[in-house]
């Protein structure tokens, strides 16, 4: 066993592992499982947005070539709805309206893209062919797509019974304490804000196979999921109450997720629910039309809010109202974004001592709405981020000066919040300093002279912000309603010549894992990289683990993988102090070497893992042969990342088109395993954050159709949309998990958005403009420049 | 995509006949356009006429003051030809600039022009230039030719067989692209020509159209200051939830200054 290179260890940027197989076209998508005797599944669905269903023919479809079977919400009847996996309680300690969620609709559709029916035929394309011939009589509803038209007076109700189409009515903080905290400022600074909905949009679109063994009655669902035993446990336990020992979830290679495939989404269950029917494999796979209206959304929040300052800018209490659009039904996770991962969130990097949020969630006809790239915090950091501009703004004090006045200073941790959370650490001037430096902070209005001469506005944009992941302490978050544990379980099988299988319960999408997490291995055993494999994805191999979000693997999983490391090294430590003739506390492990401690007497990690497994010379009778170790590990807190984005960006006035020219991001992820990797995340968060600010949106008109259904009218950030960002890190360890990481997947998506609307709000400085909403279109942006222009033509 | 019947003939002439015996059958050249509206079930062809198997269809050549571009050039070779590069260098950095590149390696001028798409790009040249369009019957100049939004002078089984692009003193073509779909939101092709000054305009209306107004302006005087001050009405112009009409109006005086700058 040679000993490792320190170069694969923590720390290094070694090239991703799973990459020759990406690059080569090698990857296993769900959809490239074919299974013997396949059929294939078409979904009819609503066109309507709001509708009663008052008949359904199948007459013709089902004499159509090569239809194996049509089913309806007629014949799933008894079988469970989607569970909704955090409950949320009233102001008033009532808990949430919890409609049910059929897997098919039962009498009524609400939203354009409910699943209506389900046909299984020998092709594709028959399947689609059978679903046009079915005739489904629709009563048309009036429906609501926005959280201001459900909750207006009369607006029809999208769950019958759900009067005003409220979820939950929640809040957070203290009401007496934050209004006194108000009477005593010297400024009030209010601002009311959308944060706009947006699409995922994964590289891949969803897809899934059901397939039902009938000699042992075990079913398979291979599906595109971030969380493989989270879909067996809700579609198991909630849905189908098929046992854990009977269904087995693969989750092969994903390409993208973003929060979009975390959720337990009714196809799954069809397709599962349907092979038993016909005892036939049964393949689903999303078009990019039906991913755009069945995918979950992300974002979609109203909010008002005051801020209170004192004579010097310190901030004094924050009062946030923030209406919450959940779509037409609750997705897995939906409650617990506009609540717990948001409100919690509003202290932000800021001192200020009183934090009230009321948050209401309203039921619309609309696609639901569930957790996306940062999920919550996105829209608590650009919420905090522009009101502490627009409060610079007002109170007359610089924008980077109002923020080093309101630092929770360095020396302050652990620091707890209004908000419920803890912080265990940070270092909030020295990342702000350090962008700064980075991006040119001191030189800017040179360049927005020279860009004026150039006859194009420059602005420039700052935001500091926190967020929360590594989720969660399962008892605090079962406190707060969440119906889960959420801990994470890691296997280390070491294999009798020394080399490596790791079992985890994250699961990769996209993000390394199979490099990032080997990187751990190499670091604390000393086996090189090349003899670590991470398998990830199929509840048949892993012992058990909740998956891939909120950016936990590395936190959460990989903590689990050291605690089992831990033990593999108690163990071998035992083996070699057994050959070694020596105590086992006086043997020392150190990368691939066990030493009797202050003597040249040593042993190698193969020949230990040998005896493992060959115990001809072994303590037999106290410990057992083989090395192989499991733990769960539960968080003791949420870990914060934090940093600071800075923006440059350019207007051409005659077009309003925006161009970012300059991005800076300085983020604190913790310990970085590979500092490639987690360039490569914060890359991809930026250019989704970009996306957001200037690019993307989902647009329903009155009658609840998606207007910006296809690529063709939903902006997608493209290569040349995006500048080059540079990416750094300042690093303060978490205090609280043994790698002393944070996570870093999606602060990219965090930081971001306000700092480019704060740019474009700068670049505009001379047209009044105090806020612009998300996405800062062209159109948008020429209205405000033009819009004097006009009125005088007009 | 529903099933039809596929020919591949290797003639206009055998082309014709099949599209003119079954009303039902499309031609297909670059599939850039059909092919998505196939898939997408919204088009149900009783048959496809696969073009690309015919010679005569092809090629592009000078002939004397005109630049004859056959119906099957795609995109990709318009812009890196060097006849176009010197005869009307504003139409080779066009379709340098239609879609992406896999687009421009598939997707044809025939294909683009009969198609009539409001925010194609090749259409404002067409008409900007005063081209004629040669099908296999008939020669049909471009202000007849197109008549509205996806609507030609096309006759159902008609042929687009080439282009004959009469070779301008000055063109220019300046656009601003849809933020999503990236065609053309509001474009200009600007050209001094033998018979006159032209100026076409795309993707702002629901049809390529003349800007007469700015015609007039830069007849009198040829340069981008001219046309800065004529506006156009938003009256009929296109608005969606990109932009409103309004705005589409002031980006065509925006194109037509860039496209006369580009022009030189
Ligand atoms: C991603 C993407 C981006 C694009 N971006 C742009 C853009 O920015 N600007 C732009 O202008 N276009 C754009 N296009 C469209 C592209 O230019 C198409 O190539 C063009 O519109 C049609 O040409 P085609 O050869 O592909 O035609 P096809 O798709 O083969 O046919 C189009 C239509 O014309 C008919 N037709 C084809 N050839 C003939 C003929 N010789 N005679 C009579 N009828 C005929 C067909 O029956 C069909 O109705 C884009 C397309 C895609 C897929």
């Amino acid at each position: 066993m040679n000993v490792v290179t320190p170069f694969e260890g923590i720390g290094a940027s070694v090239k991703r592992k799973e990459d020759l197989r990406f690059l080569s076209g090698r990857g296993q998508y769900t959809d490239d499982i074919n299974r013997p005797g396949q059929t294939y599944a078409y979904i009819l669905r609503s066109p309507h947005a709001h509708a009663r269903i008052t008949g359904i023919d199948l007459a013709a479809a089902k004499a159509m070539p090569g239809v194996v079977a049509i089913f309806t919400g007629d014949d799933m009847q008894g079988i469970g709805g989607l569970p909704c996996g955090w409950q949320i309680h009233n102001k008033d300690g009532s808990p949430m309206a919890e409609p049910p969620h059929p897997v098919l609709a039962q009498g009524k559709v609400r939203f354009v893209g409910d699943a209506v029916a389900v046909v299984i035929a020998a092709t594709k394309a028959q399947a689609r062919d059978a679903a046009e011939a079915i005739e489904v009589a629709y009563e048309v509803l009036p429906a609501a797509a926005t959280v201001e038209a459900a909750i207006a007076p009369g607006a029809a109700p999208v769950h019958d019974g759900i009067a005003g189409n409220v979820c939950y009515d929640w809040h957070i903080g203290d009401p007496a304490v934050n209004a006194a905290a108000f009477k005593t400022a010297d400024k009030v600074v209010e601002f009311e804000l959308v944060n706009n909905r947006l699409v995922p949009n994964a590289m891949e679109p969803r897809a899934a196979i059901g397939d039902y063994d009938p000699t042992t009655g075990e079913y398979t669902l291979y599906t595109t999921s971030q969380n493989p035993h989270v879909i067996r446990l809700l579609m198991g336990a909630f849905v189908l109450q098929l046992p854990e020992h009977k269904l087995r979830v693969v989750a092969p290679d994903v390409g993208g997720g973003f929060g979009s495939k975390i959720f337990h989404y009714a196809e799954e269950a069809i397709v599962t629910w349907a092979a038993g029917k016909i005892a036939r494999p049964i393949k689903w796979t999303a078009d990019r039309t039906e991913s755009f209206i069945t995918d979950a959304h992300g974002r979609d929040h109203v909010t008002k809010a005051r801020l209170a300052l004192d004579k010097d800018g310190k901030f004094l209490a924050l009062h946030v109202q923030t209406l919450a659009n959940m779509g037409a039904y609750l997705s897995t996770f939906a409650t617990s974004v506009p609540t717990y991962l948001y409100a919690t969130l509003l202290a932000g990097v800021y001192t200020t001592p009183t934090v009230y949020a009321e948050v209401k969630a309203v039921f619309t006809n609309t696609v639901p709405v569930d957790a996306y790239r940062g999920a919550g915090r996105p829209e608590a950091t650009f919420l905090l981020e522009r009101l502490v501009d627009v409060a610079a703004m007002e109170t007359g004090i610089d924008k980077v000066e109002i923020r080093r006045r309101n630092f929770i200073p360095a020396d302050a941790f652990p620091y707890q919040t209004p908000v419920a959370l803890q912080y265990d650490s940070g270092d909030y001037q020295s990342t702000l300093d350090q962008a700064l430096e980075t991006s040119g902070w001191a030189g800017f209005e040179a360049r927005r002279a020279e860009a004026k001469g150039r006859g194009r506005l420059r602005g420039i944009g700052i935001s500091t912000y926190i967020e929360a992941c590594g989720i969660a302490p399962s008892a605090v978050v079962g406190a707060l309603g969440a119906r889960a544990g959420l801990y994470e379980v890691g296997t280390i099988r070491v294999h009798p010549t020394g080399s490596v299988t790791v079992l985890t319960g994250t699961h990769s999408h996209g993000q390394g894992h199979e490099t990032t997490l080997a990187q751990l291995v190499t670091d604390r055993l000393g086996v090189p990289l090349a003899q670590v494999d991470i398998v990830h994805g199929d509840t048949a191999k892993i012992p058990f683990g909740m998956g891939t979000y909120g950016s936990r693997s590395l936190a959460v999983g990989g903590s689990a993988m050291v605690k089992a490391m831990d033990k593999i090294v108690a163990k071998a430590r035992r083996i070699a102090a057994h050959l070694m003739e020596a105590s086992v506390e006086d043997v020392e492990f150190d990368r691939g070497t066990f030493r009797v401690a202050g003597t040249d007497k040593t042993k190698a990690w193969g020949e230990i893992c040998l005896t493992a497994y060959v115990p001809h010379n072994y303590p037999i009778e106290e410990i057992e042969p083989g090395l192989e170790e499991t733990a769960f590990y539960d968080p003791k807190n949420f870990t914060y990342p934090g940093g600071c984005h800075i923006c440059e960006v350019e207007i051409d006035p005659d077009t309003g088109k925006v161009e970012v020219v300059n991005f800076t991001a300085v983020d604190d992820v913790g310990r970085v395993i590979n500092p490639m990797i987690v360039e490569g995340q914060v890359q991809g968060g930026v250019a989704q954050g970009i996306g957001q600010a200037l690019l993307e949106t989902a647009v329903y008109d009155e009658n609840g159709q998606l207007l910006s259904a296809s690529f063709m009218d939903y902006q997608m950030p493209r290569a040349d949309d995006l500048p080059p960002v540079s990416v750094a890190t300042h690093t303060t360890l978490c205090t609280h998990n043994p790698l002393g990481v944070k996570g870093c997947g999606e602060v990219g998506a965090i930081g971001s958005p306000p700092a480019v609307i704060n740019a474009v709000v700068d670049a505009l400085k001379d047209y009044g403009v105090r806020h612009i909403e998300m996405p800062a279109t062209p159109a948008k942006i020429w209205n405000i420049i033009h819009g004097g222009h006009r009125m005088a033509a007009e | 995509m529903y099933d039809f019947a596929y020919h591949k003939p290797t003639s206009v002439a055998d082309a014709v006949k099949i599209l003119s015996s079954d009303p039902d059958a499309r031609p297909i050249s670059g599939g850039q356009t059909l092919l998505p509206a196939l898939k997408h079930r919204l088009n149900k062809p009783s048959a496809v006429v696969d073009l690309s198997g015919i010679a005569e269809l092809r090629g592009i050549k000078r002939d004397g003051d005109k630049l004859v571009i056959g119906a099957l050039a795609r995109h990709g070779e318009v812009a890196n030809s060097a006849e176009v590069k010197a005869a009307i260098p504003a139409l080779a950095q066009m379709a340098g600039t239609i879609g992406d590149t896999q687009v421009r390696n598939r997707g044809t001028i025939g294909g683009s022009v009969s198609n009539n798409d409001p925010a194609a790009d090749y259409p404002s040249a067409v008409l900007g230039l005063g081209a004629t369009v040669v099908t296999d019957k008939r020669r049909i100049a471009a202000d007849d030719f197109f008549q509205g939004m996806f609507t030609t002078a096309l006759e159902p089984g008609e042929l687009l067989v080439a282009i004959e692009f009469p070779i301008p003193e000055k063109a220019g073509y300046a656009k601003m692209r849809n933020p999503a779909s990236r065609y053309v939101m509001a474009g200009v092709f600007v050209a001094k020509t033998k018979s006159g000054v032209r100026v076409a305009v795309n993707g702002a209306g629901p049809c390529v159209f003349r800007q007469a107004d700015m015609e007039k302006a830069l007849t009198a005087s040829w340069s981008a200051d001219a046309v800065a001050g004529v506006r156009q009405s938003a009256d009929g112009l296109n608005g969606d939830i990109h932009g409103s009409a309004e705005y589409r109006a002031h980006l065509v005086t925006v194109m037509a200054k860039r496209a006369v700058a580009a022009a030189g």
